[in-house]
């Protein structure tokens, strides 16, 4: 048998712990080295290593971090401003939220004029994260091109269409696609199946929201390639049982094969009625996401902050957690997203060789 | 031979884990002087490596001076593969205790060379100065480790074919599907078992009473290679009530009458946290 020494790093082991593995809150000891979920029994025949640090989490569940694909800012920091120190806003919010289990975001920018976009992209890179914050994985741009009767928070006079260049409006309006990961759109605006195609064929993902759309106009673009809903019910058609609108593709049977429809949901108890949220997770369990959709008054006191060209009064923070099971709900902040950015081979579970 | 005789599954698997336990912390294993186990897999020997592992995980027990043997490995599987004996002693025994895993020998089935595999192996147990204690469990069939019917008496560790018996005994654990079974195993011999200083076996259930009769009611016979042990100095028999329906009322009496006998063996059950 051939002794083979992977790496001289240390390898921890953390004992005591409930670990969310395979859909299921199991006990069994987490190995990990550099920055790695291992294999314990591969280490043990293969390499006939053992762990150099032992910690005892005292019964502790261990989950994989959450990934937050949408939110808009926190601490007092705005994505969607383009503030002279805005690289170190985004270094604040990431390391701000890994207190709170995020360890991946996506910092997401509302509905801005050109310039906002021009000048803050640029500034947003891909990096993974550490001790020093949470990873970004790419931004999250969350209009302008959506409904005017479905705008929401998000200022009348910055929305746009790209009726006469289709992606080249889009391309011109952002400035540069490099660090995007999500855009969501209104796919009933025309010619929005050719920028949903080009923008899928760019690996960025689609997200419908802030739309009129009605089912069929969902499920075309879903299946030019849109694979998300931003936050679910708020700021589209409600459910109608003669056109479901938007929420109907959560069952709908017109998704092509071997694709799934993911869907954000703030699942504060403010934003959707808890009892929504249940037919939701219902209807398509293994679709849902758990997004904050925070904003720059997150953890600060009550008062008058902004979000993006507006400015939004706060009182008090309200959170809610449906009535499901713990694993269910660790996987819908955890696994389903990394699933939707198709990079739950490396973030999103305890697996093996996965990111630690 | 000892018979020892417990009521149940669970009782039996305690006395033979207080027996290892004793005998281990005995010999006062330490750096240079380890003690060398033999190990079997299966379903009998779950409960006593459940109690090993709680001795452990009480302090009482270390494994950090003891080598272990196990007697035999499929051929031809995966050693990721859940049910190959790697995956069974990873996660029934060796993830939960303190075992160096320089110390843990199993023979690899995936070896481009199958004998020279098994050869290595007999030279590894004779360079860590023979086995102190083997501990084997017996198929329906009457085997030791993969010894199957006709099997020599004197063998040595070799590539078997198994047998019916065994491969059906074994489809539960492969989804009841006799195809997905492996057909080959390379096992320890009679004679690699018989050469151990002292050896125990453990026989639980009423499907394996037959086996049992036959291996100590019966004469030494090469189709029950477990009676080879009736020629050992020092052999232990463990079993529950069930696994003794087909002995005589003569035999389970007269040990049965013993017990207070074998019971000074583990008790009182040492602790290495005395040392």
């Amino acid at each position: 048998m051939v002794q083979q020494i992977v790496s001289d790093a240390p390898i921890v082991q953390f004992t005591n712990c409930r670990i969310l593995r395979s859909h299921q809150l199991q006990r069994e000891d987490l190995w990990v080295r550099d920055g790695k979920i291992l294999n314990p029994e591969k280490l043990f025949f293969d390499e006939k290593g053992s762990a150099d640090i032992q910690l005892d989490c005292k019964d502790s569940i261990i989950t994989p971090g959450f990934i937050d694909v949408q939110i808009n800012g926190g601490f007092g920091v705005d994505f969607s401003l383009a503030t002279d120190d805005f690289k170190s806003g985004i270094d604040l919010v990431s390391q701000k939220i890994l207190s709170h289990g995020v360890t991946s975001f996506c910092p997401t920018l509302v509905t801005s004029p050109p310039s906002v976009y021009h000048q803050v992209l640029p500034q947003i890179s891909i990096r993974n994260g550490g001790v020093h914050g949470a990873g970004i994985l790419g931004a999250h741009l969350e209009g302008p091109f959506i409904s005017k009767e479905k705008k929401g928070a998000h200022p009348e006079h910055c929305l746009r269409t790209f009726e006469a260049g289709a992606f080249q409006d889009l391309l011109a309006t952002y400035g540069s696609l490099d660090c995007v990961r999500i855009v969501t759109l209104a796919p009933e605006m025309k010619r929005s199946s050719e920028v949903i195609q080009e923008l899928t064929k760019r690996g960025i993902c689609v997200s419908l929201g802030h739309s009129v759309a009605n089912l069929s106009q969902a499920e075309e673009a879903v299946q030019h390639g849109a694979t998300f809903i931003t936050h679910l019910f708020n700021a589209m058609l409600p459910f109608h049982h003669r056109d479901p609108g938007i929420v109907g593709l959560l069952t709908s049977d017109k998704i092509p094969a071997g694709r799934r429809v993911f869907y954000g949901m703030i699942s504060d108890g403010i934003h959707t009625n808890p009892a929504a949220l249940r037919i939701a997770h219902r209807a398509h369990p293994k679709g849902l996401v758990l997004v904050t959709d925070a904003i720059a008054g997150m953890g600060l006191a009550p008062g008058r902050h902004t979000l993006g060209q507006q400015v939004v009064e706060i009182d008090g923070l309200n959170t809610y957690i449906a009535g499901c099971s713990v694993e269910t709900a660790l996987e819908a902040a955890s696994l389903h997203p990394a699933q939707l950015l198709g990079i739950e081979h490396k973030k999103g579970t305890l697996n093996y060789d996965s990111d630690a | 031979m000892r018979l020892v005789i417990l009521e149940d599954y669970d009782q039996a698997s305690e006395w033979a884990a207080k027996y290892i336990c004793n005998r281990i912390i005995q010999f006062k294993p330490s750096q240079g002087r380890y003690f060398t186990l033999g190990l079997p897999t299966g379903s009998t020997p779950l409960g006593c490596y459940k109690k090993l592992i709680e001795y452990h995980k009480n302090g009482d027990l270390s494994f950090k001076y003891v080598k272990t043997f196990n007697m035999d490995e499929y051929v031809g599987l995966p050693r990721n593969h859940p049910e190959s004996y790697h995956s069974y002693m990873w996660n029934n025994f060796f993830k939960h205790i303190d075992i160096d895993p320089n110390n843990a020998h199993i023979l690899d089935g995936n070896a481009p060379d199958l004998q020279a595999e098994c050869d290595a192996f007999e030279k590894k147990i004779e360079e860590a100065g023979g086995i102190d204690l083997f501990v084997g469990g017996i198929g329906p069939d009457g085997h030791i480790a993969f010894n199957e019917p006709g099997s020599s008496l004197s063998s040595r560790t070799r590539l078997k074919t198994l047998a019916m018996d065994t491969i059906l005994a074994n489809a539960k654990y492969f989804d009841g599907d006799l195809s997905k079974v492996p057909t080959m195993a390379l096992t320890v011999g009679v004679g690699t078992v018989m050469d151990a200083r002292e050896v125990m076996i453990l026989i639980t259930g009423a499907h394996k009473a037959f086996a049992l009769y036959k291996a100590i009611e019966e004469g030494v016979n090469h189709m029950w290679t477990v009676s080879a042990f009736q020629q050992h100095p020092r052999t232990i028999f463990v079993c529950d009530e069930d696994a003794t329906l087909e002995l005589r009322v003569k035999t389970v009496k007269y040990f049965k009458g013993l017990m207070h006998v074998h019971n000074k063996l583990v008790d009182p059950l040492y602790s290495m946290k005395e040392n």
